[in-house]
Order: structure tokens, then C-alpha cells, then sequence
């Protein structure tokens, strides 16, 4: 859908205008550093561009920073590998992981707020619309279920720092395709349903131009047919059926993307921000950067 | 198995795959799905929506789009809950025990909130009805895995997990103490026991335990379920499908994927790009004819109105619409090349690599699944 795209665009456009952004990627693939032309990172913030740091979400390290941080046991080196009872912890505890996930960036959100930490935004590259209810509801299922001891006591607050609207938001990244729309429905559905954290707005990506104004429509189609056929070959080469079969494809194309426009439209009452399709031969800093323009655009700045 | 990250087009293409078997090859075909949406459903001319429950897709609806299967095309939906406590009801000793489990607060939150227990269910499934012989070939669609390694490990460590040797360790002083006896007594004192207890809490530890303790009964079953629908992934019958678009995301995890399945030996059949584009756009022939389209554009339009043809009469329209065509052209040229390249740049790829048209429009009838068959079974998409 073009999620880290948009997160990488709107990370480039909030440093454009001096802000201190934190870009998390949770589910890492490594293409988020793309974006920036940046070797991958890891769980520790690294500075990929000005202003715009990276980091990746790993459980374990995860795990092991907040036994340092939040629990101060001096055994933790003692108690035989890490990885063992980290394994222990995520398998026989369901939503461990989820929650160390999503307590990792409250924490930089917190530790920011109170000024320790530099960020003035962070932005989560978070996991696809089936995971992320089940991360996002972990603090609260968790706190269902445990009652006692820190991890109860973590719960808490971040609950609170998830359902602040002037502190979190959801955002929705949807392209206006038949499954995505779908599950863009179903997932805003859910989040309303399950959860208390605030909605934010819908980026609708890859939008398509429109290249037929509806006078032109019969033109396109005479030129489609003979005898157009035969002038275009004879004027332009035999290439010229080519051109004329991706036209059809593009009228095809954004005809039948503008269905699901409608349908998002009509089920979502979320304010929408709509960025273009970009036909560019690769990722990187350039398609950042048309991104951002495209959300600055949108946000009117 | 169809593999592949989310957004590829996985469900249509196992969809389309189950009834090119069932025309091309006959049979009785199942596919097993995991999407929610009603979308395969109705497209399979199934009202009424999908469920655990397979359901046939009838000779008629199938006529009436103009196929003729040799063999029965089946679907069915994994429903998660209903499957796990379905295993649940198996395996357990008793009646009682089942419901303690399945009331447990603990159990629920592992089969309706947490995303690794679909991996496994949707294996354990598949076994089941692979187990009950009722069909010549099962496709499943596998679910968006957020690793594809976990749901490939997720028999193993479903074994792993109720044999563990830390989940004993930790259960230990409930067992001995009983729920309600003595607490963290003498084991209290050990290392492992306070970091636990600090970070979890006695209560849920308790929680945990009671839940284990109920679920040991069916431990010997369980387990050797696990393995058994370990040995069916390994089975020389099941092939691996990796699903991608010719996009950069959805290809790196198809070829992590593919080396996923290399690394433990598992078969690759093969692998499906779906989504691509005409290797027209990228011929010379075509930029060529773009660039006169410009570069000529009025002597073209004044040729075209000397067809005579009404619709061709207004010369600067034309023009104008050439020109707008050749740009459109261009760019779709620049998707295509780039899906040229990251082709030539595939690494790990089985031999068989089909190539699945983007159409012009979505597939969302029985229709759209016959030419997708077609394309894969007869290879006029190769």
C-alpha cells in the first residue's frame, strides 16, 4: 500500500520544517532506510537524514532494555542466556511480543513528552491491518489478563499515552483497490470497535490521473478501432497498438480505482489525503520527496 | 500452499488454481482460504459466505459462467476460534476439562487476539481435511504472516511450546503447591522465579499455570498433532507456491521466502508473478511510436480527420489526445522496465515461474478466476 512510503514522506516533510522526528519501523523488511538511501539500522535510533532518525523494533532488545530500565535486576546476566527466557516470555505469555513492541515506542513517547528524549514526532511504519489491532490492543488485553507485577503496572500508562488524541493517532494507508478498500473498512471498523486509540486520517496512495475527460471518451474509442488503426501504424510504426493498449489499460485502471474511491468515500468519514501514483523507475530519496510534496500539498503548506 | 505477502493477489490466485484443477485436471477440488472478506465467496457464487464447513460450488453457477469442470470444486474458510476449539473438544479427556479450557481467560486471548495462533490452526486445518481423504487436492491460502519463517515453524513450535522445559519450570511451584496451596515458596528464592514473578505478576503466573496444568491432559495428542502436521508440510505431495507482484516489497519477502523453503528442503512448485505488466510497453517499437505521437502529432490528427470518420474531425483534439496517450505510455513504459528489471534480478527462483496478466479490470467473478486457470494451466500467460 505504500505504508513505509508514506511514513518516509511525511517524516522528510515534518524535518523540512525542523521538527526532530523518530521514524520506527515495526515490521522490519529494511525498505523504510531505503527511502533515504540509508544502510539498514537497527534497534538503536540512527540519524538517515537531517533531522529524521531510524529505528527498527526488535522484541529481544526490547525485552532486554526494559528488564534494565524498568525492573533494575541485577541477575539478568546471571539467569543463563536471554534468549531462552526471552523465548519463554514470548511463547507462553501471548502478546509479549506485541506489547514490547508497542511499549518500546510509548516509552520514546513519554521520554520525549518529559524531555528526555529529542523527538518532537514519532512515526510508526507499523505492522499490516491484521496485526496492528492485536498490537495496539496488547496493553489492554495484557492488562486483562495481568493483574500484578510490572508488566500490569506498564499497562496503565499505556493505555492513557494510546487513547490521548493529542498525542496518538491512527492513520490509514489504503490504495484505491478492491482488497484494500475492503480491509481498510473492516480495519477502521475494528479499531472503533476494540480499541480506544484515536483515528487520524486515511492517505489514499497511488491515485491515478485521469486521462480521458469524458469528451474525449468517443475520440479514444474511434482511435481504438479501424480505420484509425491502420493511419497510427502507418504514421507512427507498428508500436502504435502498443500506446494505444496502455492507454486502454490506464482508462481501465483509473475507472475501475475510482469505484473503490467511492466505496472508501462512502464508508469512511475519516478526512483523506490523496497522493498520486508515481511512475518512477525505483525507490529512494526522490520518491521521498515527491511524497512529502504530495502530503504538503494536501495539507495546504 | 500459496505463500506470499499480503496484497498480491494470494487468495485469487489459489482460488484460480483450485478451479483450473478441477477443469483442467478434474478431480474433487478444495480450497481452503483464509481471507475474511465475502469477496472469494462471492466470487465463487457462494451466498451465504464461507465457513470451517467446505462447501461445493455448484455444476450450475459453473455452467452458467461458461465452465465446464471435469471434476467438484469445494471451498471452505478457516474460521480460527471454531478451529481451535474444535482441537480442543478432540483432544481433551473429558467434557469438563474441554470447557475449563475453553473458559479459561488465558486460552481465549491466545485463539481470538494473537496472531501467531492462526499460523498454526491454519496447519493443524489442513491436516484435518487432509486426513479425512475426501479430497483429490487441497489449496490452501495461507495467512498474511508477518514472518513467513513463523508459519512455516509454527507446527514445531507449537510442540516445542507445550514441551517445554521452561513452561514446566515455571509451572513447578503451582503444580506442587496446588492453585490455591503454597506459593512461591522454596522455588521463590531462585533467579528465574523473581525475574518471572517481577515482570508477570504471581496472579497471572497462577493464571498460566491452571491453564497449562488443564491443557497437559491433552498434551500426548496435541503434540504428536504437531508433528504429524509437521511430517504433512514435509510430505512429498505438498508443494510451496510463492505469490508476489513484480513490486520491490512483496518480491524481497517472496524471495526470503523462497529461501525459507530452500533452507529446510521444503518443495517449491513454483513461482507466481501476478499483477504485471505487458512486456509490449517496454519494446523499442513502442517508444518509437510514443515519440511520433508527439513529435508528429499534428500531421497524424490531420491524417486521422481524413478518414472521414466524425469521431476524428476535431484536429487539435486529436492532437492534444495523442500526445496525452504517448505520455501515459511513458509511464507505464517506466513500470515496466522497472518489473523487467527487478524480474532479471530474481534471485532463488524455482524453474517454473508463471507470469499472471494485469487485467483491466478487478477479478471478482467466477469468470475472472476461469482466464486467470487458464492463464496458469495452459501457459498462454508464460
Amino acid at each position: 500500500m505504500g505504508k513505509s512510503t508514506v511514513a518516509a514522506g511525511l517524516a522528510h516533510l515534518a524535518a523540512q520544517r525542523g521538527k526532530r522526528v523518530l521514524v520506527v519501523e515495526v515490521d522490519a523488511k529494511g525498505d523504510l532506510t531505503d527511502l533515504f538511501e540509508h544502510a539498514r539500522v537497527g534497534f538503536e535510533p540512527v540519524e538517515v537524514a537531517r533531522g529524521i532518525s531510524v529505528m527498527t523494533i526488535d522484541t529481544e532488545a526490547s525485552l532486554r532494555e526494559y528488564l534494565k530500565l524498568n525492573l533494575r535486576v541485577p541477575m539478568v546476566g546471571r539467569i543463563g542466556p536471554i534468549a531462552s527466557m526471552f523465548d519463554f516470555v514470548a511463547n507462553a505469555a501471548p502478546g509479549v511480543k506485541e506489547i514490547l513492541t508497542i511499549g518500546k515506542i510509548g516509552w520514546e513517547v513519554r521520554e520525549s513528552i518529559e524531555g528526555r528524549a529529542p523527538w518532537d514526532l514519532v512515526i510508526v511504519d507499523a505492522a499490516a491491518s491484521g496485526h496492528v489491532v492485536a498490537q495496539l490492543g496488547a496493553p489492554e488485553a495484557i492488562g486483562g489478563l495481568v493483574r500484578m507485577g510490572s508488566v500490569s503496572d506498564q499497562t496503565g500508562w499505556l493505555q492513557a499515552l494510546l487513547a490521548d488524541p493529542e498525542i496518538t493517532a491512527l492513520n490509514v494507508v489504503v490504495t484505491p483497490e478492491e482488497m484494500p478498500v475492503a480491509e481498510t473498512i473492516e480495519l477502521i471498523a475494528r479499531v472503533r470497535d476494540e480499541l480506544e486509540v484515536p483515528l487520524g486520517v486515511v492517505f489514499v496512495n497511488r491515485v491515478l490521473p485521469e486521462l480521458l475527460h469524458r469528451a474525449d471518451e468517443v475520440l479514444f474509442g474511434a482511435l481504438a478501432e479501424e480505420p484509425a488503426g491502420a493511419v497510427l501504424r502507418d504514421r507512427a510504426g507498428p508500436g502504435a497498438s502498443s500506446v494505444i493498449a496502455a492507454g486502454r489499460l490506464a482508462v481501465a485502471l483509473r475507472r475501475s480505482r475510482a469505484a473503490h474511491l467511492t466505496r472508501l468515500h462512502e464508508a469512511i468519514d475519516l478526512p483523506k489525503l490523496y497522493l498520486p501514483e508515481l511512475f518512477v523507475r525505483s525507490a529512494g530519496i526522490r520518491v521521498t520527496r515527491l511524497i512529502a510534496e504530495a502530503i504538503g500539498d494536501e495539507l495546504g503548506i | 500452499m500459496f505463500c506470499g505477502s499480503g496484497g498480491v493477489g494470494k487468495t485469487t490466485i489459489a482460488a484460480a488454481t483450485a478451479l483450473g484443477a478441477a477443469t483442467h485436471l478434474g478431480g474433487r477440488v478444495l480450497v481452503l482460504t483464509v481471507d475474511p472478506a465475502k469477496r472469494l465467496a462471492d466470487a465463487l457464487g457462494l451466498r451465504g459466505g464461507l465457513g470451517n464447513v467446505e462447501r461445493r460450488v455448484s455444476p450450475e453457477i459453473l455452467a452458467a459462467a461458461g465452465i465446464e469442470v471435469r471434476g467438484e470444486l469445494w471451498a471452505a474458510m478457516l474460521d480460527t476460534k471454531q478451529s481451535w476449539d474444535a482441537l480442543v473438544l478432540r483432544h481433551s479427556p473429558d467434557e469438563a476439562t474441554a470447557y475449563r479450557i475453553l473458559e479459561n481467560p488465558l486460552y481465549r486471548n491466545i485463539t481470538a487476539r494473537f496472531v501467531q495462533s492462526h499460523d498454526y490452526i491454519a496447519m493443524e486445518r489442513l491436516h484435518e481435511l487432509h486426513s479425512a481423504g475426501r479430497y483429490d487436492l487441497i489449496v490452501v491460502d495461507t495467512p498474511p504472516t508477518r514472518n513467513a519463517i513463523d508459519f512455516l515453524d509454527a507446527p514445531q513450535r507449537m510442540a516445542e511450546f507445550f514441551g517445554g522445559r521452561l513452561l514446566r519450570w515455571l509451572t513447578v511451584p503451582y503444580r506442587i503447591g496446588g492453585r490455591r496451596g503454597a506459593r512461591l515458596v522454596n522455588l521463590a528464592s531462585r533467579p528465574f522465579y523473581q525475574v518471572a514473578d517481577r515482570i508477570l505478576g504471581s496472579q497471572f503466573l497462577e493464571d498460566i499455570a491452571e491453564f497449562f496444568v488443564n491443557f497437559q491432559t491433552m498434551y500426548d495428542g496435541f503434540v504428536e498433532r504437531a508433528h504429524a502436521v509437521e511430517r504433512l508440510l514435509r510430505d512429498r505431495r505438498t508443494t510451496f507456491a510463492v505469490v508476489s507482484t513484480l513490486e520491490s516489497a512483496p518480491l524481497q519477502e517472496a524471495e526470503f521466502f523462497l529461501a525459507a523453503l530452500a533452507e529446510r528442503d521444503l518443495p517449491i512448485g513454483a513461482l507466481v508473478l501476478n499483477k504485471t505488466l505487458s512486456t509490449a510497453l517496454v519494446e523499442p517499437a513502442g517508444e518509437e511510436a510514443a515519440r511520433r505521437f508527439i513529435d508528429d502529432g499534428r500531421a497524424i490528427a490531420e491524417a486521422l480527420a481524413h478518414t472521414g470518420e466524425p469521431a476524428l474531425a476535431e484536429v487539435a483534439r486529436t492532437e492534444r489526445l495523442l500526445a496525452t496517450l504517448a505520455e501515459s505510455y511513458r509511464n507505464f513504459s517506466v513500470v515496466a522496465k522497472r518489473e523487467a528489471e527487478l524480474r532479471s534480478e530474481l534471485a532463488g527462483a524455482p524453474d517454473l515461474v508463471l507470469t499472471v496478466p494485469q487485467t483491466d479490470a478487478d477479478v471478482h467473478d467466477l469468470r475472472g478466476l476461469a482466464a486467470i486457470a487458464d492463464a496458469l494451466f495452459l501457459g498462454t500467460a508464460r
